[in-house]
């Protein structure tokens, strides 16, 4: 420490008299250091293994072809992802994800965002139906699977029932390869719907309310109101309902493995479940693996633009 | 708004305006809950008029639920998620509030990149991760047992991301003030920061909790027997079992799992709200 | 208790520029002692490095004759009462209280006494089951005080304690902060960026600003022996003037009008600062033979703050008596200058005092 400190500060004074002393850093990190072992070092050990350790498994098995127990057997280096993206059955599935990811993020904001301000409103009992709105944040993928197999059923599910009441053509939700994605869509908005509402109903109510009264006493009106004032400010918000939307869309595997078993016809095979077919059902991990790298690297896309949305709003 | 209006002559407006704001709450609830009422009514109807395609019904009765229960092992599936959620809960409390007080109080050399470390974590999708991590615990022995569906969650990158933005909001001059009372870093972190925290880590509580009840497609890969299943697999196993078009037991099964939780929720959101409106008073 | 800084320094890894340096002061047992200076001046740094919560650079602290540099902060035996007051919101007043006591392992029963009596002190005594958020600004402060007294350390180290309550209450905790200390015979460092308080309750003041030491004195003498333009111009209200001139001989020039007779020659033959407390200043009403315009008069109640513009532009701020009667834009007339301090027009150090009278002040006049 002494060293970086100019030697000019005290001429007069031998430098033997000032002592080099005080906690400094060095000392600082030693004291710390069985605290940190304690602290971080379980943690860490635990993303080492399940986080890291497989991440670097999966991008050297992606680089080979295996055998049945899912050992590297011939390398083959960028072959899978070459193939992979040769092979329109996968290409199919990067585009089904894709359309299912975007339809799933807009239609859960925008209905998020309905049910968020109509219950801004001052009505006696709005409290309940703010309850209720939030609801499906407690209902699990196998419920919301059951709920909604029902009322996709061909033979007693509701959409049918209506559809033969209206005499509109029946649709057979589930098993015609046009629709399946709908519906996996459709729940998946569902089940997304409770916590959507939550956050972004949480942002409306922080805007300060001098705003409004400003807005008000401008005669601005409501819809302007919202467009001009409400959307803006809980843009940041928005953005973040966003990323975790799409992030948790490009993972779905769940309800897929529920309802459509990634038929008919491969139209709902979404990439978490090709994943899971060729690895688990099929044995092909090297294929698998090449798979989870083209998934972790979109995933690891979205995440940066996050993050470094995230720090730019922070900095400023 | 309407408070500010006169009251004479537009009263009946505001009247008409109030019910069609109660129409459109009421549009709105029954479009979001449809489901779920379709499902909870009709788990109280016979199975035989469900199949007939019939939506009412005056033979009500629990008998479903009477079925799910003496017949399936839906109250072992839900014991076994109880027991894998609760225990995830806990620990991802524990370590993530203590990586995240590490970053904050604790000085260490690349401690910045240590924590950029701790952000890529969470870049990497778990469901990416899935080959390896089976082989993982295939050696480890832990297949078809609890541990596989706890081990692999005990600590969580984002966890720690949100306690140590709590962490980092804390007063600096609190540990100033524990420093000259002499707390060591492990008296400070239990007694004093925890404490603090606690609005925050009841929210990852809930978070971890509810994660680990979704899980899905790591216990089906992991768990064999209805032992260790934990209850999203279970329904799924009932669901593909011959008692597939018993659709009453079925329904009754999905209540019987969705009534903890949506209670739990309820609670939950109460104790939340007092929580945040205690955290901006201070 | 006696604490002694040697050529303290403080230099931050990041940084080239140390924020502190060569501190030497001893500061003496049962001393009410101000460390004061504007924001961003190192004073927090240096309180916190007395207390061992940031660790010193260079140099030596003492405390009762043995080295503490590196000495943990609770074996230095010092309590700390901060702007902040550093209460924990989930703890009741008496758990505040007695946080420290408990990590101290001292017995319960003994915890109980020191707590009681403490809060007793602070006037708490009925408050101590509440929460801090249940109370006042300064009730919360008295809580933090009532932590360093229960500590029954003998030094108290306090980082602006008052800063956070309104004026009033403020000027009241002042008197009882000072009673307190001199009751408990306590060693106080206060550090603070307001020069009243600095004035009003210290007994002696170190005065920091750029990263140095500027003066360590009494109040008196900080006030009437300035030791640099810095010092004479952060104590006194309203602010000293400090007005540029130029060295003519034993005479300094302000401006055309304003002449200022010297005794005796300077050693400089350059330009000089020439401080002027308001009060010293006397003046005249009225057009003739004036020499500057009134801008501002601001009412104090039985005094008034004048300032005006000198012919050259130079401002000059005036304490009069509120009976004289003065509005924007009338003519005055400086009568007299009581006595003022010269100060280097570069290092701005402090050159010489000289008592000044009438016969002191030569003042022409033709301006206006």
């Amino acid at each position: 420490m002494l060293e970086s400190l100019p030697k000019h500060t005290n001429p007069e004074e031998p430098s033997k008299e000032l002592v080099p002393v005080g906690l400094n850093s060095a000392t600082e990190w030693r004291k710390d250091r069985l605290y940190v072992a304690l602290f971080l070092g379980p943690s860490l050990l635990i993303l080492s293994v399940f986080v890291f350790w497989p991440m670097l498994k999966t991008m050297y098995l992606s680089l080979f072809l295996t055998d049945n127990f899912g050992h590297a057997s011939v390398f083959v280096g960028f072959s899978n992802y070459l193939n992979l993206f040769k092979n329109p059955a996968y290409l199919s599935s990067l585009g089904a994800t894709f359309v299912y990811v975007i339809a799933v993020s807009i239609l859960t904001i925008i209905l998020g965002m309905v049910l968020a301000v109509v219950a801004q409103q001052h009505l006696k009992g709005i409290r309940f139906f703010r309850t209720l709105f939030s609801s499906t944040m407690g209902i699990s993928v196998s419920v919301a699977a059951i709920f909604w197999l029902f009322a996709f059923n061909p033979s007693v599910g509701v959409f049918a029932q209506i559809s033969q009441a209206l005499h509109l053509p029946e649709i057979n939700w589930l098993a015609d390869p046009h629709f399946a994605l709908l519906a996996i869509i459709m729940t998946t908005v569902w089940m997304n719907l409770g916590f959507t509402f939550l956050i972004l109903f949480g942002a409306l109510q922080q805007l300060p309310s001098s705003l409004f009264e400003a807005a008000e006493i401008a005669g601005v009106s409501k819809t302007a109101q919202f467009f001009k004032i409400s959307l803006p400010l809980i843009s940041p918000t928005l953005f973040f309902v966003l990323i975790v939307t799409l992030i948790e869309a490009f993972k779905s595997f769940g309800l897929i493995d529920l309802m459509t078993v990634g038929g008919p016809n491969n139209a709902t095979n979404l990439l978490v479940y090709r994943v899971y077919q060729d690895a688990f059902l099929n044995g092909n991990y090297g294929l698998a693996s090449t798979e989870s790298v083209i998934l972790t690297a979109i995933i690891a896309a979205i995440t940066l633009i996050q993050f470094k949305l995230l720090g730019k709003r922070v900095s400023y | 708004m309407e408070m500010n209006r006169p009251v004479t002559s537009e009263t009946n407006h505001g009247n008409l305006k109030r019910w069609g704001q109660y129409a459109l709450l009421l549009v709105l609830t029954v479009i979001v809950l449809g489901p779920f009422l379709l499902g909870l009514w009709t788990s109280v109807m016979p199975t035989a008029e469900i199949s007939k395609g019939a939506l009412w019904s005056t033979h009500i009765s629990l008998d479903n639920y009477i079925t799910a229960i003496t017949t399936t092992p839906i109250l072992r599936y839900l014991l076994n998620s109880l027991v894998i959620s609760t225990v995830t809960m806990l620990f991802q409390v524990l370590l993530c509030s203590m990586s995240a007080y590490a970053f904050v109080f604790l000085k260490f050399r690349y401690r910045k990149q240590l924590f950029m470390v701790f952000l890529i974590t969470m870049m990497l999708p778990f469901e990416a991760e899935v080959i390896p991590n089976f082989s993982t615990v295939r050696n480890m022995g832990l297949l078809n047992h609890y541990a596989a569906m706890i081990i692999p969650f005990l600590t969580a990158a984002f966890g720690t991301f949100m306690l140590r933005q709590t962490f980092m909001q804390m007063p600096v001059e609190l540990k100033e003030a524990a420093d000259i009372e002499g707390l060591s870093h492990w008296q400070f972190y239990s007694q004093l920061a925890v404490p603090y925290a606690k609005i925050s880590l009841m929210t990852l509580a809930a978070y971890s909790f509810l994660s680990s009840w979704n899980q899905y497609l790591w216990p089906m890969l992991t768990t064999f027997s209805d032992n260790f299943r934990p209850v999203q697999d279970g329904l799924r196993q009932l669901q593909g079992q011959e008692s597939f078009n018993n659709w009453g037991m079925i329904q009754a099964s999905a209540a019987i799992v969705v009534i903890p939780t949506l209670i739990i929720l309820f609670i939950g959101q109460h104790y939340f709200k007092a929580g945040l409106n205690e955290g901006a008073v201070k | 208790m006696t604490i002694t800084l040697k050529q303290l320094a403080k230099k931050y890894d990041e940084s080239s520029q140390p924020v502190l340096k060569d501190v030497s002061v001893q500061i003496n047992d049962g001393e009410f002692f101000v460390i004061v200076g504007p924001s961003g001046c190192g004073k927090s740094t240096l309180l916190r490095m007395i207390a061992g919560l940031t660790s010193i650079t260079a140099g030596q602290l003492t405390i009762n004759g043995q080295l503490a540099n590196d000495m943990p902060p609770k074996d230095r035996a010092l309590s700390m009462v901060f702007q902040s007051y550093a209460l924990f919101p989930f703890m009741t007043v008496a758990e505040n209280v007695g946080f420290g006591l408990k990590s101290r392992k001292l017995p319960a029963a003994e915890i109980e006494n020191r707590v009681k009596d403490a809060l007793a002190m602070v006037n708490l005594t009925e408050f101590r089951l509440r929460k801090p958020k249940a109370l006042s600004g300064g009730q919360r402060q008295r809580v933090a005080l009532a932590r360093a007294i229960a500590s029954d350390a003998k030094i108290c180290l306090m980082d602006e304690p008052l800063s956070n309550l309104d004026a009033q209450l403020r000027a009241k905790m002042r008197i009882e902060l000072k009673q307190l200390q001199r009751n408990l015979g306590l060693t106080v460092i206060y550090v603070t960026h307001d020069q009243v308080e600095a004035m009003t309750m210290a007994d002696r003041v170190l005065v920091l600003n750029d990263r140095k030491v500027q003066q360590v004195d009494t109040p008196v003498n900080l006030y009437q022996h300035p030791q640099n333009a810095f010092v004479a111009q952060f104590f006194g209200t309203p602010q000293i003037n400090l007005l540029s001139a130029d060295v003519l001989g034993n005479e300094l020039v302000v401006d055309s009008t304003l002449h200022l007779k010297l005794n005796g020659n300077l050693n400089v033959d350059n330009k000089v600062l020439v401080g002027i407390r308001p009060s010293d200043i006397q003046i005249e009403i009225g057009p003739k033979n004036a020499n500057a315009r009134v801008t501002t008069v601001s009412y104090l109640g039985d005094q008034s703050v004048i300032s005006a513009v000198l012919n050259d532009t130079q401002t000059i701020r005036i304490l009069a008596d509120s009976t004289i009667s003065v509005v924007v834009d009338d003519l005055i007339k400086i009568t007299a200058i009581e006595g003022f301090d010269v100060f280097d027009a570069h290092s701005k150090e402090f050159i010489t005092r000289q008592k000044g009278d009438l016969q002191h002040a030569r003042i022409t006049s033709q301006a206006y």
